[in-house]
């Protein structure tokens, strides 16, 4: 039975893996055990109770008398918010400043370098503190700060300008614009066979693409409320302002500090990315007579995004994870709105399980897109090598 | 930029400069559009600069009850002045903080004492750290050599952070070692488990592990895996371990195959391959990386006020928040970004140093 190798690995293999499931099974009885020694139920029958507790921001309509599987969505809509904003803020920062630190210019790569170097080397949330800290120190409603004429500055949040519309018109200009920006999405990474799909496929993302902005654009057009503005700068009435749109200074702390955070990290990924194009790549760019705006766009920005996708893809995980910072300053993200459900309900180990889950699937599905988008977007070839 | 100074014609015309004005102007003003740039570059540095400076120094306020402060328009530095032995030392006793002081420059000492490449070797590595620690321990537990007994729950502040940090490395690494070897088992169910539990733990957030382990383990099972400062240590030797085992599979996968099967035709056997052979190349290669791993487990630390533990960060909040300081929470805040910059940056620095000196060997 033990006699060569390939048996010994068998037998070695099968005790550790039946010590394994013994193991798990004795911590689960130990922990049922515990449980009902307090008298806790355990299940998901809960899931349907209703909580009773109130939340300070939710994307969907919540009462304390809806059940808490409606609040855990309202937590992960929030997160996945907090997070679509973030990541694409910091995108936004990252390859600003990757170019920045690009530069020939000494003093312009020295701005790039000093933005990287303070905001990276300070732990998130000390930032997430401090801009919280900052956010709730502005000037009270009468005397806000004014920028560019429509951002407001208060201590009780930004107001930004919003659009005066007929109810329900808001959300299904949103549903339009996400609706025909995945088509695009996914037309632009359908597989490109023929010569004849290699014309049309791209024309038909464009397409797309426009479709969004116009068709929500001349949705939210139609829908506008009659005899009023269509875009609503926020207004003081009594002590605080109306109209318009309102960022929580707990949600805009968050965002900016994810953001300037996220941007510096993202900005040393671009940066790699950038000194990874190779000096031909560029000065065959110039010899074809492109200016220096074409060559950042057509040729530096879209081989230098190729070959940091992976690592792009890791830092996202990364930020995204990080959006669990806001039970520091209170924003009701998944892991905010968990652990007060463990505090009221007593349901442990259920709610546990449901954030790890959650954490998994999220975090997989963000990694598994982008790597679907790595696959596509790859060149084929060695153009990308040095 | 010595030459810069003296009675040189900057205003030369070009063509007859100096070598300096020349290389300047190619550096700063090659084109007008990039000089353009270099004009608003300066000249954005600049105010940042002067304001900040304004607020920092020229408009603070260093010393003086909150009532200074709240009449002067830049930074509050007084909270700092009034504080800072609580930031520091948290609620260790007074009279015995110079313990606390002297356990955190040793625990510095003896990061410092490790940067250097003469201390490269497991063994000599194991004496200084685990010396380090028992030294520390000494100094912040008392109860011996007339040192009087200071219990666990009244660590705080920066010695607490770095004590944290140091556990969490001196637990997570052999750790790290062990996961990155399981995972390159030849036996496929060891392999298959040691990644599953390396990708669970890093796609979820280290607040909910923190969390799990702190908050939610004494309610399943009390009593379990010691004090909450254990726990919370554990939770963060877990998180490290499982990035930093990846980092130490790269670096084991970079290696050349020879060198393994070299080992193997020597007749090493498996502990002594990795051991002798494997372990301290692969160590060397991933050496970068496990630096700014270092410098972001040393951020990562500042995470564990959530669950309660009164660290750096938390002590900050205890320094403005109770009462009279209540206005100059973002001074506090500056002042422990400061420490933090002055730490990781030193740390990130120091990884850029040893990336250029294995270039070198290349």
């Amino acid at each position: 039975m033990f006699q060569t190798r390939h048996q010994r690995a068998f037998w070695l293999q099968a005790a550790i893996g039946a010590a394994l499931i013994a193991a798990a099974l004795l911590l689960v009885r130990a922990i049922h055990i515990s449980l009902e020694a307090r008298g806790l139920s355990s299940g998901f029958a809960f899931l349907e109770r209703s909580t009773g507790w109130d939340v300070a921001f939710s994307l969907i309509p919540y009462t304390p008398a809806d059940p808490y599987w409606r609040v855990l969505l309202v937590g992960l809509l929030n997160t996945v918010f907090l997070g679509a904003i973030g990541l694409s803020l910091a995108t936004l920062i990252g390859i600003a400043v990757g170019i920045l630190r690009i530069s020939k210019n000494p003093v312009i790569a020295f701005l790039g370098t000093a933005y990287v170097e303070l905001l990276r080397n300070v732990p998130l949330i000390l930032q997430v503190f401090f801009w919280y800290a900052i956010f709730i120190h502005l000037p009270r409603p009468r005397e806000a700060v004014t920028v560019l004429e429509g951002i407001i500055l208060t201590s009780r949040g930004v107001f930004l300008p919003g659009l005066n519309l007929q109810p329900g018109i808001a959300l299904a200009a949103a549903a339009v614009f996400l609706g025909l920006l995945l088509a695009a999405l996914v037309l632009a990474l359908l597989p490109r066979p023929s010569i004849g799909a290699r014309i049309w496929l791209p024309r038909a993302v464009r397409a797309c693409l426009l479709g969004a902005v116009l068709g929500a654009g001349a949705l939210l057009w139609a829908g506008r409320m009659p005899e009023m503005p269509f875009i609503q700068v926020a207004y003081l009435k009594g002590l605080n302002f109306r109209g318009g749109i309102r960022l929580s200074p707990e949600l805009a702390a968050l965002i900016t500090a994810i953001a300037l955070y996220g941007g510096a990290f993202i900005g040393e990924i671009i940066r790699a990315g950038f000194l990874a194009v190779g000096h031909g790549q560029i000065e065959a760019a110039q010899a074809l007579g492109l200016g220096p705006w074409k060559v950042m766009a057509r040729v530096r920005l879209p081989l230098a995004l190729r070959s940091v996708l992976p690592t792009l893809t890791n830092q996202y995980v990364w930020l995204l994870k990080a959006t669990t910072m806001g039970i520091v300053v209170g924003f009701s993200d998944l892991f905010l709105v968990i652990s007060t459900a463990i505090n009221q309900s007593g349901q442990t180990l259920e709610l546990i399980g449901i954030l790890m889950a959650g954490f998994l699937i999220l975090n997989n599905a963000l990694a598994a897109a982008m790597n679907l988008v790595n696959r596509r977007i790859a060149l084929r070839g060695t153009q990308i090598r040095t | 930029m010595s030459e810069v100074s003296g009675d040189l014609p900057l205003d030369a015309p070009a063509g007859r400069g100096s070598a300096v004005y020349d290389d300047l102007k190619s550096r700063f003003f090659p084109t007008p559009l990039s000089g353009l740039a270099t004009l608003a570059g300066l000249a954005l540095a600049g105010w940042i600069l002067w304001h900040a400076l304004q607020w920092a120094l020229f408009d603070a306020v260093f010393t003086g009850p909150p009532e200074a402060c709240r009449e002067a328009a830049g930074a509050c530095w007084a909270v700092i002045h009034a504080r800072w032995r609580l930031m520091f030392f948290g609620l260790y006793p007074h009279e015995e903080h110079w313990r606390s002081a002297l356990a955190c420059l040793l625990f510095l000492g003896v990061i410092g004492a490790s940067c250097m490449p003469r201390l490269w070797q497991a063994g000599r590595l194991a004496v200084l750290w685990i010396a380090g620690f028992a030294g520390f321990l000494l100094l912040m537990r008392g109860g011996v050599l007339g040192l009087s007994y200071v219990p666990q729950e009244k660590w705080g502040g920066l010695t607490l952070s770095i004590f944290i940090f140091v556990a969490t490395v001196l637990i997570g690494m052999p750790l790290a070692v062990a996961l990155a070897l399981l995972r390159r088992a030849s036996l496929p169910l060891v392999a298959r488990l040691a990644g599953l539990l390396i990708d669970g733990i890093r796609s979820l957030p280290l607040i909910t592990i923190l969390f799990a382990l702190a908050v939610v383990l004494p309610i399943l099972a009390p009593g379990a895996l010691g004090s909450k400062l254990t726990r919370v240590i554990l939770g963060m030797a877990l998180f490290f371990a499982a990035y930093q085992a990846e980092i130490i599979r790269s670096g084991i996968q970079s290696l050349p195959a020879g060198q393994e099967e070299a080992a193997k035709a020597l007749g090493l056997h498996y502990w002594r391959r990795m051991a002798k052979v494997i372990l301290p190349q692969a160590f060397r290669r991933a050496l970068p990386p496990t630096i700014s791993q270092l410098a972001i487990i040393f951020m990562e630390v500042a995470m564990v006020m959530i669950v309660g533990i009164f660290d750096f960060l938390a002590s900050g909040n205890a320094a403005y928040g109770s009462g009279e300081w209540n206005f100059a929470n973002v001074e506090v805040y500056v002042f422990i970004a400061l420490v933090y910059f002055v730490f990781v940056f030193s740390l990130s620095r120091y990884g850029a140093y040893l990336e250029r000196r294995m270039r070198v060997g290349k």
